[in-house]
């Protein structure tokens, strides 16, 4: 890098030589993608930081830190397993139940963590949005980078229930944990990145979400199980429910730390149709950067 | 000498900013069919082509509203043009508002982090310059406390220390010089005369006129949104210094002053042997002429006073006709009176004549702020509201 104590003709010479760019966010295309890709990729340490920003200020001095990251999840919990386990017998159908229910809860908060927080991330970063050129793309993905660590502490909570309690061991069930955490954050960043742009010009956004998040809860096997839904629902209606990205991430996970043990009846074709949810997700992924970035010119202005 | 190649290219850049009146949904679908109606259009910038060459000084200037903030964010990539593109090459570091990216719950050891991050410096990069950014902030003994509990001056200085230690090839400075105290100004402005040394380029906005023609080697004149000149700054701040008479001749006709009983009719100045409006020289006798007049039963023991502005609205120059030793008769019909200054030595810029009608206790009977006004031509020795001749010798040892 050029020093502070170079002289002005060395750093005259040194400018002549360095190539032109664009000022701001880079055009369109897919080539387009690939730019962004590249920017971002150079702002890493950037997006280490901010994450931890995000981590550091939430729980700033509260004497229990981060362990309150904890205190919603272990409540719903507890709270779904003695209500709607016991109180409304669904333990009955369902062996396990605690570790099914935490295994779908898991999975499903680090979805509603990046998009709750993605969508109004941009907002919440005004002040550097309108004063400094970033690849704006950064603030949702801190987001998603802060929800990972909650995911993370709720994760080994989730391993250790599943050990003492004993559904969990080691085979290739596993693999479906590792393509349900991918698969959701696939679909969670291009959801977190579309909306945090969209809300930026309609406040309304980020009150939709929270409805939103609220109804996908229900809308996927967390609390019930699939079969129970396909009991009901008209078998047009099943085909989109069993292949919203959000249910197959749950039934992924339930597959690998509670099925084996658990006589759990797995979803025909569940792998085929985690891959085919995870290459459209990738298609929006992109489709969601290219609308964040022909958006983000005029966040400055809106903000 | 040091050659200069150019580092940014501004072609023809447009923006145009959509004034919306509405923000939820519920109004954008209750008006969707007349939207027109809601929404407004403004151009920030028409047309604006700039080319900026490496090691020089701009400095954007313009009145309120011009374009001048929106163009340095055009230069920054925070605001995409319209229409129109902006190229640059070389490091980039925009000091747009300082400690942008402080986080309030955040040490300042951590913001340094952050913030230099921001700004482009690696980690390895922020380990090396720290303690030279600690130093330079002087606020080591607070480096771990939260920057909540900073008072404004330090944080100021925390961003900054972080600001200027970031390396740039191109700096974009917006108005934050003029934060903080005095001392610290100065430590700003002998940072941006260091980085000039070093061969830097920066693009300056600011309202000072006085840092125009101090600090830059060209300056930019914008109104409403298009380049009304470019050049030697001291030009561009005479056609700026213009533009805002001019607006303030219209909106003083206006707001015309309310009249009571008495009041001043007419001020007039000019240098003795010259037109009105005539620049003036250094040297020449200044003549002010007054005229008042009382439209009731008349007023004893008046006084007629006036007082000269530069463009800061810093006082140069001020007398009354009490100070003088006169006691005027009453006045009732007009009546005019002339001050004639010996020998001004005003040095270069514009200067405001204030003319007051005052009863004898001095209070404002009638005030006309900066009714008339005079320029003092450039000169290219010495800045300042005083004109003397400087010469210099180097007596050796």
């Amino acid at each position: 890098m050029a020093g502070l104590d170079e002289s002005p003709t060395e750093r005259s010479t040194r400018l002549l030589n360095e190539p032109w760019q664009h000022a701001g966010a880079v055009g369109g295309g897919v080539t387009g993608t690939i730019e962004s890709v590249k920017e971002i990729w150079a702002h890493r340490q950037l997006l280490g930081l901010l994450t931890k920003r995000e981590l550091k200020s939430r729980y700033k001095d509260s004497a229990g830190g981060f362990l309150w990251s904890l205190a919603k999840p272990l409540t719903q919990l507890f709270i779904y397993y003695l209500v709607i386990g016991q109180f409304l017998g669904a333990a009955r159908n369902i062996e396990n139940f605690a570790v099914y229910i935490f295994a779908g809860l898991t999975v499903y908060t680090l979805f509603s963590e990046i998009v709750g927080s993605g969508t109004g991330s941009i907002i919440a970063n005004s002040g550097l949005v309108k004063k400094v050129y970033l690849p704006r793309e950064i603030f949702p993905l801190a987001a998603v980078g802060s929800a990972l660590f909650n995911f993370l502490v709720q994760f080994v909570i989730l391993i250790v229930a599943a050990l003492v309690i004993g559904t969990l061991s080691f085979g290739p069930q596993l693999l479906f944990g590792v393509a349900s955490l991918v698969l959701i954050l696939i679909w969670g960043t291009a959801v977190g990145i579309l909306l945090a742009a969209l809300n930026v010009y309609l406040r309304d956004i980020q009150y939709l979400v929270e409805v939103g998040l609220l109804l996908f809860m229900w809308a996927s096997p967390i609390l019930y199980s699939w079969q129970q839904a396909a009991d009901v629902l008209p078998a047009w209606l099943l085909e989109v429910y069993v292949n919203s990205p959000i249910t197959l991430s749950v039934l992924g996970f339930q597959e690998a730390f509670w099925s084996e043990a658990s006589n759990g009846v797995p979803l025909p074709h569940l792998a085929l149709r985690m891959l085919v949810a995870g290459v459209i997700g990738i298609i929006a992924l992109i489709f969601a950067q290219r609308v964040f970035s022909r958006l983000q010119g005029d966040f400055a202005q809106e903000l | 000498m040091v050659s200069h190649v150019p580092v940014v290219q501004v072609n023809d850049v447009s923006k145009r900013f959509i004034i919306r009146k509405e923000k939820s949904l519920k109004e954008r679908l209750v008006n969707a069919g007349r939207s027109k109606q809601f929404k407004e259009d403004f151009w920030a910038l028409k047309n604006v082509d700039l080319e900026i060459m490496s090691g020089t000084t701009i400095g954007l200037i313009g009145p309120n509203g011009s374009g001048k903030s929106t163009l340095l964010k055009t230069i920054g990539g925070i605001i995409q043009p319209t229409s129109g593109s902006v190229q640059r090459r070389g490091r980039l570091a925009a000091l747009l508002e300082l400690g942008a990216g402080f986080h309030q719950d955040l040490t300042g050891r951590e913001n340094v982090y952050l913030n230099a991050s921001i700004l482009g410096l690696s980690r390895k990069q922020t380990d090396e310059y720290f303690d030279e950014i600690v130093d330079f902030s002087g606020i080591r003994d607070f480096i771990d406390t939260q920057v909540k509990f900073y008072s404004s001056g330090m944080y100021v200085r925390l961003a900054f220390a972080v600001a200027v230690h970031v390396d740039p090839d191109l700096l974009l400075v917006d108005e934050v010089l003029a934060v903080g105290d005095e001392a610290f100004q100065r430590k700003c402005l002998d940072k941006i005369r260091s980085f000039q040394a070093e061969g830097r380029t920066i693009v300056l906005v600011t309202h000072s006129l006085g840092q125009v023609t101090e600090l830059c080697d060209r300056a930019v004149l914008l109104s409403k949104g298009t380049v009304m000149f470019d050049g030697a700054p001291h030009e561009a701040v005479r056609d700026f210094r213009d533009i805002l008479e001019e607006r303030r001749v219209d909106e003083a006709a206006e707001h015309k002053e309310e009249v009571r009983h008495g009041r001043i009719v007419d001020t007039f100045v000019h240098a003795k042997g010259r037109e009105i409006g005539e620049p003036v020289q250094p040297g020449d006798d200044l003549v002010v002429s007054m005229s008042f007049e009382h439209d009731g039963e008349g007023l004893e023991n008046w006084m007629a006073a006036l007082q000269i502005d530069n463009v800061q609205g810093q006082v140069v120059y001020g007398t009354t006709s009490k100070r003088l030793g006169f006691v005027l008769p009453r006045l009732r019909e007009r009546r005019t009176v002339t001050f004639t200054l010996k020998n001004v030595n005003f040095g270069t810029g514009k200067y405001f004549l204030n003319a007051s009608l005052m009863d004898v206790e001095g209070r404002h009977l009638h005030d006309l702020p900066q009714v008339a006004s005079f320029d003092v031509p450039y000169f290219d020795l010495a800045v300042g509201s005083v004109h003397a001749v400087p010469e210099f010798e180097d007596l050796g040892r």
